[in-house]
């Protein structure tokens, strides 16, 4: 087991160069129109030095005056040594931002997922059993909506009726107007309230996917043979669903939830950006806008390295969970 | 596969009276694994749903763009009719004055001559010289000194037709009409005043006699004079609004306020201006509105879902290519070719697809790149970054696959390799492939839509359903017009479930373990 982990780790680290290296060449080869912008603004002032100067002076200040190859190579060596740099947009060091706003997109995903995992899998359960019925046809055609439901358009949809109709929330953003004036329970009852329209959203989206996953492996394990044995014995429907057949689709749902631990950390890109919510998805989104290379490969790396990790974790976790299954 | 013969029905032949026999082949109706499929598919409720609503959307946006009378990009046009300052109307309530011919009458003699009204005297002196006022008419004099007539003051104003009028004519006409002759004298012609205070010489119009002054407000307008009549009028019978048609026949609006303070009448001309219709209301010609550049709305959705389903289909087609060559040769091969192309996979799996978009549509912001081309790189991308999934599945099942009896058959019978790949194995691996590929166009559509929707997919002026929705970054829109943005989410909630609907229930029947 250990062996493997080891294995896979390595792995892993080799996966990560090349993506990153591959995101870096392919970041390096845009045009780097942030760069030319700020070198005019700082040319065009008063008794500056002309543009080319600035632009070389800048060029060489985010080390984009080296070739691709060396350029990866003294990035890798900074970020190796937890220094991705500044960002350019936000003009503070990228992990400083990072920290800033990580915690929030966490939240939201943890609060969303314990929603989706409490609503998918009795659902999912539910459907499963009665399966062609006139409950699992619904579930099936909710769960469906819920992964073909855009969700830009549902977001949208979501503050015509909650935003402007009913006026329960605002439109954008985290905290209201009159945000500063609030004592603590105030401002946190406030933020609770704008967090309220993204995570539905996030919750109604994603929900789907999950509650099909349940029922495709609840209707597998009722199939299976020690399902028959059980009820050839005469356990009660009760017993043999949630005892015997439940236990086992757990493995399964085990595996894809831990799996999907570390995207809690990757906001929702979208989500977030739709909402103005500050969180990691928001703030990558404005700075991939204006070409923000420092900010950009950092997030880049950072979901790489959160891809990588979810993928090892599932696999890990369903050596852990399942003791049929042993891992060379 | 073997054929399935699972219906058994006794089939009686009736014409011949004879009955078939156990084992007779006729007894049993046979049934290809297709036809199994199909009836299983059909069987299914939700999928016949989805097949109905996919069928729907292509009539609606490839044949709907045909039969629509509109093309994508005709933009339309309404008249709106805008108020503008048009001039301003002052009711003359100071002297003015006219020197007589070859005379003077400086600004410090009116000033005299205005003491002297004001206190009604007859006669004021400046530089001891006397001057005579005499009082001709309503708010009309004439100043002379010593016998000689210098100047004459007036409220009401002649207005030369074309040419200045002379002094004796302004005089004479003025004193006929302070006090309401009809008709006078001057330089020995006989000239008539009409009710509307017209100089008429004969039949020809010298000029005319008003209190207003009215004053364009745009330098070079041309104000005639029956519209100053007509403004008159109505400002006399205190209407606010009246209609003006001027010689060409073109018909004007008018608004007229009265501003106390400065005691002048603005009038505001109601001018037809040529303006894109946006945001028109549904109606007959346009049954779903126009949009932000007056364009009509359901012929860009119609467009526009061509073009969402036209790109769903080419992305899927290069992850489709790409996925089973490369997943067919890892799975064949196995060994450090799987090994190599499995790497590949995973370092294209771990890319972050959106963050890698949005940075590259951002680029292709800053260089200006045009958007029919546009569409061709997001195509490629999205096909590029997506193939991993399938390589992943396809060599999966080949793995399996090349393991069993039919492959050491192709083995044995000297197929080429290729062959071997592309017409034994991937063949078996068609159902998952179909379901993946029906599934997955779903989500590409999505995708581009949520691109297209934050601006960095299809561009404008082609539609998809995703950049007409965009339209609802403005607030006000998306609170007002819902008809712009409502139509476009509901057809792509529509597209994409149709799609999921069919690959779910395909998978249901593409399963041989499926009860029904």
């Amino acid at each position: 087991m250990r062996k493997y982990i080891v294995k896979r780790l390595l792995l892993s680290v080799m996966i990560l160069f090349c993506v990153t290296f591959i995101i870096y060449a392919l970041l390096r080869c845009l045009p780097a129109s942030y760069v030319e912008t700020v070198a005019m603004q700082l040319a065009s002032k008063p008794g500056a030095k002309p543009y080319e100067e600035w632009l070389t002076q800048l060029n060489a200040s985010y080390g984009l005056d080296k070739g691709i190859l060396p350029g990866y190579v003294t990035w890798l060596g900074d970020a190796v040594r937890g220094n991705f740099g500044d960002s350019w947009k936000y003009t503070v060091p990228v992990l400083q931002k990072f920290s800033e706003v990580i915690w929030l997109s966490f939240i939201m995903g943890a609060i969303a997922l314990v929603l989706e995992l409490v609503i998918a899998i009795p659902l999912g359960v539910i459907a499963s059993t009665k399966q062609y019925s006139r409950t699992d046809y619904a579930v099936t055609a909710g769960a469906l909506i819920g992964i073909s439901l855009p969700p830009f358009f549902f977001a949208t949809i979501l503050k015509l009726i909650f935003s402007v109709k009913l006026g329960w929330f605002d439109l954008f953003g985290l905290v209201g107007r009159d945000y500063a004036q609030l004592d603590a329970m105030g401002q946190f009852l406030d933020k609770a309230n704008h967090l309220v329209l993204p995570i539905a959203t996030l919750v109604i989206v994603s929900i789907g996917s999950l509650m099909r996953y349940t029922r495709t492996n609840m209707l597998e394990v009722l199939n299976s043979d020690y399902i028959r044995t059980a009820r050839a014995k005469g356990l009660s429907e009760k017993k043999v669903i949630y005892q015997h057949a439940f236990r086992n689709t757990l493995i399964p749902l085990v595996t894809i939830v831990g799996g999907s631990l570390p995207t809690l950390f990757s906001g929702a890109l979208i989500t977030e950006t739709l909402f103005s919510i500050p969180g990691i998805g928001f703030t990558s989104y404005e700075a991939m806008r204006i070409g923000d290379i420092p900010f950009s490969m950092f997030y880049m790396t950072f979901l790489a390295i959160l891809t990588l990790a979810s993928n090892l974790l599932s696999d890990i976790l369903y050596a852990v969970v399942d003791p049929r299954v042993r891992i060379a | 596969m073997s054929n399935e013969k699972d219906e058994v029905k006794k089939n009686i032949n009736e014409a011949n009276g004879e009955e078939y026999s156990l084992n007779d082949d006729r007894r049993v109706k046979v049934l290809s694994p297709g036809a199994l499929v199909v009836k299983r598919f059909l069987r299914n409720r939700l999928a016949v749903l989805g097949m109905i609503m996919l069928i729907l959307m292509f009539v609606f946006s490839f044949i709907g763009g045909l039969i629509s009378p509109y093309s994508q990009d005709q933009q339309f046009y309404r008249y709106e009719s805008q108020m503008k300052e048009y001039a301003g109307v002052v009711r003359n309530d100071d002297f003015r004055y006219t020197a007589a011919d070859g005379q003077k009458f400086d600004s410090v003699l009116q000033a005299k001559f205005q003491l002297a009204y004001e206190k009604k005297e007859p006669s004021f002196s400046y530089k001891d010289i006397n001057y005579e006022v005499k009082e001709e008419g309503t708010d009309f004099y004439s100043i002379s000194s010593e016998g000689t007539l210098l100047a004459i003051a007036f409220k009401d104003i002649v207005n030369g037709e074309g040419e200045e009028v002379p002094f004796t004519l302004k005089m004479e006409a003025l004193k006929a009409y302070t006090n309401g002759e009809t008709s006078f004298q001057a330089d020995g012609t006989e000239y008539t005043l009409d009710e509307d205070a017209n100089i008429l010489d004969g039949d020809t119009v010298r000029g005319y006699i008003s209190r207003f002054v009215v004053s364009p407000v745009e330098n070079g307008v041309n104000i005639s004079r029956t519209f100053k009549e007509e403004l008159e009028a109505a400002i006399d019978a205190d209407q606010e609004e009246f209609v003006f048609v001027d010689e060409e026949g073109a018909e004007y609006e008018y608004q007229i306020t009265y501003d106390p303070t400065t005691k002048t009448w603005s009038v505001r001309q109601g001018k037809e201006t040529y303006v894109y219709d946006t945001y028109a209301k549904p109606n007959k010609a346009h049954w779903l509105g126009t949009d932000t550049n007056g364009m009509d709305m359901l012929t860009r959705l119609m467009y526009g879902g061509r073009v969402s389903l036209i790109i769903g289909f080419i992305v899927v087609f290069i992850e489709t290519l790409l996925g089973v060559i490369l997943g067919g040769i890892a799975g064949y091969f196995g060994k450090w070719v799987d090994n190599l192309i499995m790497r590949i996979v995973d370092v294209f799996y771990c890319i972050p697809s959106l963050p890698l978009i949005i940075i590259l549509g951002s680029a292709m912001d800053a260089m200006r790149v045009e958007p029919q081309i546009r569409m061709f790189y997001l195509m490629l991308i999205l096909g590029f970054l997506g193939w991993p999934s399938i390589t992943r599945l396809v060599r999966g099942q080949i793995l399996s696959l090349r393991e069993q009896e039919f492959m050491t058959a192709t083995e044995a019978c000297g197929i080429r390799v290729s062959r071997r790949i592309f017409k034994h194995l991937i063949p078996n691996v068609i159902p998952q492939l179909i379901v993946t590929c029906t599934m997955s166009l779903g989500s590409t559509i999505i995708m581009e839509a949520t691109l297209s929707f934050l601006g960095i997919g299809v561009k404008f002026p082609f539609a998809s359903w995703g950049n007409i929705i965009n339209d609802v970054n403005d607030a006000y829109v998306m609170t007002h017009y819902w008809f712009v943005w409502i139509p476009a989410g509901i057809c792509l909630l529509i597209a994409v479930l149709g799609f999921n609907f069919v690959g779910d229930g395909l998978r249901d029947a593409f399963d041989p373990k499926m009860k029904r």
